[in-house]
């Protein structure tokens, strides 16, 4: 009945036809023998087949309904009769894969707790790490006793086992497994190199969140009495977190542990100097002098024979060339014989490490050797090729003929779409960057379009061909490859099309006519929208409609960036409704959420840390705001909500009362909304107000307060202080605040206050209103084009001493700080080691004027950080004022 | 936990990608069809490499993967972009060693197959939640056979000295209790 395990061999089998143990497998079938588990005389031979056949199907992605699994896991139950050693394990086994459902694990407790305190160690060692999986935390207190006795358990297996679990319920039950910390602390002195790895790691998790108690054990154990390799690795890892988080706090001097981390490029075990090596690379701020060392040990791995550490080695140094290219060039020797390496993920880190650390003169040369290079490699690789080459270009603009060829050539060649966008990403860069590029590069778009199969990047190429092209010295030609879109290809293309002609046809007078006719042609178009952008686009053009009367607005309708978050856009929309007013788009807020941000990096594939779990989306207050101030009479005449910060705290954690504030910024006013908390469960206020002392901001005068009438326990409530200032004035100040209010005693058991208050008072931290909250942080989606569509005249440019400065990243945080403008295109990160930088910043000042600021910072003498600072915005008076905000910042 | 090494899984395949035994540690793959994704990808992306002594190594999506091939068998620890590569070498070669003393040499998917009950206690004991349990070979393999069915014969296999090791172990815990 049962198909045996063991197949006899069968010559006349072609060896092509052998057919497996599990041929023709069928879970029913097996489910059926799974009787066998009832019998009286269990035969251990037969049971372990039927649960290898059960765990086969299981492992082929079959699943139990929740009927069988029951059956299963009740019958496997009976296997803890009978003595057979290899049957036990497969029980086992059998019971973690079916992960019984709570009131199933009661069943079987007993038998593992006994097996837990069985002699023969296998079976104690297996046994925790089974019960374990299963057990919840009531259960858990009761083998407590046992888990702490294993932990120091002389048989190194129990030992681990009993860690590994720990670490494991450590998740579910941290109060419980913190209490186990002297017998881990045993467990890490433990002479079996294992053990003292896990014990190492359970005892680092118990105590992560104890900085402190985090540096001291990495401060006894870096004496050294660590002697396995992976205890050893974990060791490191600790090391530099503890180093990072010192570095924060104390500057300059030598970096505490540097020496052991340089004492364990010497270890015996190569994933130990791997680690060490890594460790110190990544070290925040690290000089060449510490980067050498470790640099020498990986050049050793990159000649090795094992195609790991080769791998390991020139994936670590193709991050150290990012930040210190210099370092690396020892090692170009090496580099340049594995582009030839059979692995081609390692031949790919190589190439990108000798891209970014070559010099002018070996592009040529290296470029060579690529064209072979590429048509073998998998596209991911040949992403990561394109971006070396991007950033090789702009650092040797002179280059940019040979990398452009280069671009235009794989472009040509097959590929996907990532990596066709990251090649026409990487080219519209170029052509952005080095004016010299700009023909030949817009001409190899061009050809790309002729025969591209993605609508979307045929799209983004007519749009930038729209903006660049009609600069060109001669802007005719392109408008073949353009019209042949307008023929061949489908509606989105099309109507992208018409609208690239347009833009031609407004900048470039001489071609104007023909584009008219070309315009024309296209209202005969199939479909709605490119028949309406050609309508819209003739009218236009013509001057014969009342969107553009001047030749500027025009210029303002085709080519002005559409600023209005698409997200804000569209939540205002769904919110409108149908009505005499029309949609009013000034109306949408332009504030961007960090939201969307957020979210992208917690799909991103790194690990999420608890950390990231905190920050989850922000809470969308804006909308709220707006309604519960104008529901307020006393506000109501204050006109649009400008800007609304994010609460501040006046009161440290865990006070009796908790209270921060919301800054609302008005033209003429701005209002305090105090958020208050009460945390004493036997008090009720009442009459509670905000008593503003508004001495040191003399430019501001209050005008009404709204008090609260009543706080009880624990249900927050607001107090709101409005103040007047004058319009257009950039008013900035202290204010102290003082809670005042009732109390009244609360009786806990009845909830009833008593009648008579007292009043009291309670002293809050100071509130400063500073030039950055009159600035509304606004991203632009290309800060260039921003840049160059803004006025030159409103243009303003100085430069400023910062004085001395912890660093540069610090001295960039701060001015953003001063500014409260949002960074755009990433530019607010200062990669380490840098000697300059250049932050670009876009925001909206009140009166909805919008501005852009380019910084540039550099390193002047040791520590010294100078800054030029360059502002447009629609309005020059504004430009000069941010230079004002700065300059007293 | 993120500094703990830890391997996201270990798969077994034949030569035509399908599996003999797999084992999955954390949840980066949730559904079935998510793990057979990831096994196809990582298997055609093995594909080309020629196998040999050394352990292979590629990365993608995320993922570093180190592999080997035994005769039609194909080996892979997975792991996280930031681990230690070594690391999960090391794990690679504890499980295709225990693999190669559980099957006495016949390393190939008949065999494997036939006696899986060993190879997926062989799994169980490398790793265990993704953490690393076990990484030489030689002590997997003996944890999985010295209680297991075969525990007879390796009796007999036992030179004189572990013999003599095991009666006196067995000695003085029967003296101890």
């Amino acid at each position: 009945m049962a198909q045996p395990l063991v197949v006899k061999k069968d010559d006349d089998l072609d060896e092509e036809e052998y057919y497996s143990p599990f041929l023709g497998i069928e879970k029913g079938a097996v489910l059926q023998e799974a009787r066998v588990f009832h019998d009286p005389q269990l035969d251990a031979r037969r049971c372990c087949q039927v649960i290898t056949k059960l765990l086969y199907l299981l492992n082929q992605g079959d699943t139990f309904t929740k009927v069988e699994a029951t059956e299963v896991f009740f019958a496997t139950t009976k296997l803890f009769q009978s003595k057979d050693a290899g049957l036990r394990r497969m029980v086992y086994l059998m019971i973690k894969e079916l992960s019984p459902s709570a009131d199933e694990v009661i069943i079987v407790t007993s038998s593992l707790m006994k097996d837990m305190n069985s002699k023969t160690d296998m079976y104690r060692a297996n046994a925790i790490r089974v019960l374990c999986r299963i057990i919840d935390s009531t259960l858990l207190t009761q083998i407590e006793r046992y888990l702490k006795q294993a932990i120091v358990d002389k048989n190194p297996v129990v030992a681990s086992a009993a860690l590994v679990s720990g670490i494991y319920l450590l998740q579910t039950s941290p109060e419980v497994v913190k209490r186990w910390s002297n017998e881990v602390q045993e467990a890490v002195q433990s002479r079996a190199a294992l053990v003292q790895f896990h014990a190492l790691a359970l005892l680092h998790q118990i105590r992560q969140n104890d900085r402190l108690a985090v540096s001291k054990l990495v401060t006894s154990l870096t004496r050294g009495s660590v002697r396995s390799p992976l205890a050893q690795c974990l060791l490191i890892r600790y090391t530099s977190q503890v180093i990072r988080e010192s570095s924060m706090n104390s500057q300059g001097g030598d970096r505490p542990f540097f020496d052991f981390l340089e004492s364990c490029l010497r270890n015996k075990a190569e994933m130990v100097i791997l680690e060490a090596a890594r460790a110190i690379t990544e070290l925040n701020g690290v000089t060449s002098r510490e980067l050498t060392p470790a640099i020498t040990v990986l050049q050793l791995f990159l000649s090795s024979s094992k195609p790991v550490l080769r791998f390991a080695a020139v994936r670590t140094l193709n991050k150290v060339a990012s930040t210190h290219p210099l370092a690396v060039t020892n090692c170009n020797i090496d580099m340049e014989s594995l582009i030839s390496d059979q692995n081609r993920s390692i031949a790919t880190l190589a190439i990108t490490t000798l891209l970014k650390t070559g010099n002018e003169s070996s592009v040529d040369r290296l470029m060579k050797q690529m064209t072979n290079f590429m048509s073998d490699i998998a596209d991911e690789f040949k992403i990561v090729v394109v971006e070396a080459i991007r950033s090789l270009c702009l650092k040797f603009p002179l280059k940019y003929r040979s990398l452009m060829n280069f671009l235009s050539n794989i472009l040509r060649e097959e590929g996907g779409f990532e990596y066709k966008k990251a090649i026409v990403d990487s080219i519209i860069i170029l052509i952005r960057d080095i004016p010299d590029a700009k023909e030949s590069g817009l001409f190899h778009l061009c050809e790309f379009i002729e025969d591209c199969e993605f609508t979307y990047m045929s799209t983004q190429i007519l749009h930038f061909l729209g903006n660049e092209g009609p600069k060109t010295s001669d802007p005719s030609k392109y408008i073949r490859y353009i019209y042949n879109r307008v023929i061949l290809e489908n509606a989105t293309v099309r109507a992208s099309a018409v609208s690239t002609l347009a833009k031609f046809g407004a900048l470039v007078d001489s071609l104007k006519p023909r584009i008219f006719v070309l315009l024309r042609r296209c209202l005969f178009d199939g479909d709605d929208e490119v028949r309406d952008r050609a309508t819209l686009y003739l009218k236009l053009l013509g001057g014969e409609a009342t969107v553009g009367e001047t030749e500027k607005d025009v210029n303002e309708f085709l080519f002005g960036s559409f600023d209005i978050p698409l997200v804000n856009l569209e939540t205002s929309l769904q919110n409108y409704e149908p009505s005499e007013a029309p949609f009013d788009i000034s109306s949408v807020s332009l504030e961007t959420k960090s939201q969307p941000l957020a979210e992208k990096k917690t799909t991103g594939k790194k690990p999420t840390g608890p950390a990231s779990a905190l920050s989850g989306p922000v809470p969308t207050v804006d909308a709220s705001y707006e309604k519960l101030l104008s529901s307020i009479p006393e506000f109501a005449g204050f006109g649009k909500l400008f800007k609304s910060s994010a609460p501040v705290e006046l009161t440290e954690a865990e006070t009796e009362y908790s209270v921060n504030v919301v800054k609302h910024i008005y033209d003429g006013h701005v209002v305090l909304q105090y958020n208050c908390t009460n945390t004493i469960p036997e008090q009720l206020l009442e009459e509670v107000v905000v008593f503003v002392d508004a001495s040191e901001a003399d430019e501001f005068s209050e005008v009404a307060t709204k008090s609260l009438r009543s706080l009880p326990y624990d249900s927050p409530g607001q107090t709101f202080v409005a103040f007047e200032k004058l319009e257009g004035v950039l008013a900035t100040g202290k204010f102290s605040n003082i809670l005042k209010f009732i109390v009244k005693e609360v009786d806990p058991s009845t909830g009833e206050a008593d009648d008579d208050g007292v009043e009291d008072e309670y002293q809050l931290e100071d509130l400063e209103i500073t030039s950055a909250d009159y600035m509304l942080k606004v991203g632009v989606s290309n800060f260039r084009n921003a840049w160059e569509s803004m006025d030159p005249e409103s243009e303003r440019v100085d430069e400023y001493g910062l004085g001395a400065r912890e660093s540069l990243a610090e001295a960039v945080s701060a001015v953003i700080g001063i500014l409260g403008m949002q960074p755009c295109e990433g530019t607010d990160v200062v990669p380490s080691n840098s000697r300059s930088h250049t932050c670009l910043l876009s925001g909206v000042f009140i009166g909805n004027v919008k501005v852009l600021v380019r910084l540039s910072f550099g390193l002047s003498g040791p520590k010294e950080v100078a800054m030029k600072l360059a502002v447009r915005s629609d309005d020059p008076e504004i430009s000069d004022k941010i230079h004002e905000i700065v300059a007293n910042g | 936990m993120e500094s703990c090494p830890s391997v996201k899984n270990i798969l077994l395949l034949d030569s035509e990608g399908k599996r003999v035994a797999v084992k999955y540690y954390t949840d980066d793959w949730p559904t079935l069809s998510a793990k057979l994704a990831f096994e196809k990808s990582v298997f055609v992306k093995t594909q080309k490499a020629t196998a040999g002594a050394e352990a292979e190594i590629v990365m993608f999506d995320g993922h570093i993967v180190v592999y080997k091939f035994i005769q039609d068998l194909h080996f892979f620890v997975t792991g996280g972009e930031e681990e230690n590569e070594l690391i999960l070498a090391s794990v690679l070669q504890g499980f295709t060693d225990a693999v190669d003393i559980i099957l006495r040499n016949n390393v190939d998917k008949r065999t494997a197959l036939e006696n899986l009950d060993l190879i997926l206690l062989c799994l169980d004991e490398i790793v265990d939640g993704g953490i690393v349990l076990e990484t030489e070979g030689s002590v997997i393999a003996e944890k999985v056979s010295a209680h297991g069915i075969e525990g007879a014969t390796s009796l007999a296999e036992q030179t004189i000295v572990q013999a003599l090791t095991t009666a006196r172990e067995h000695l003085t815990k029967s003296l101890l209790m």
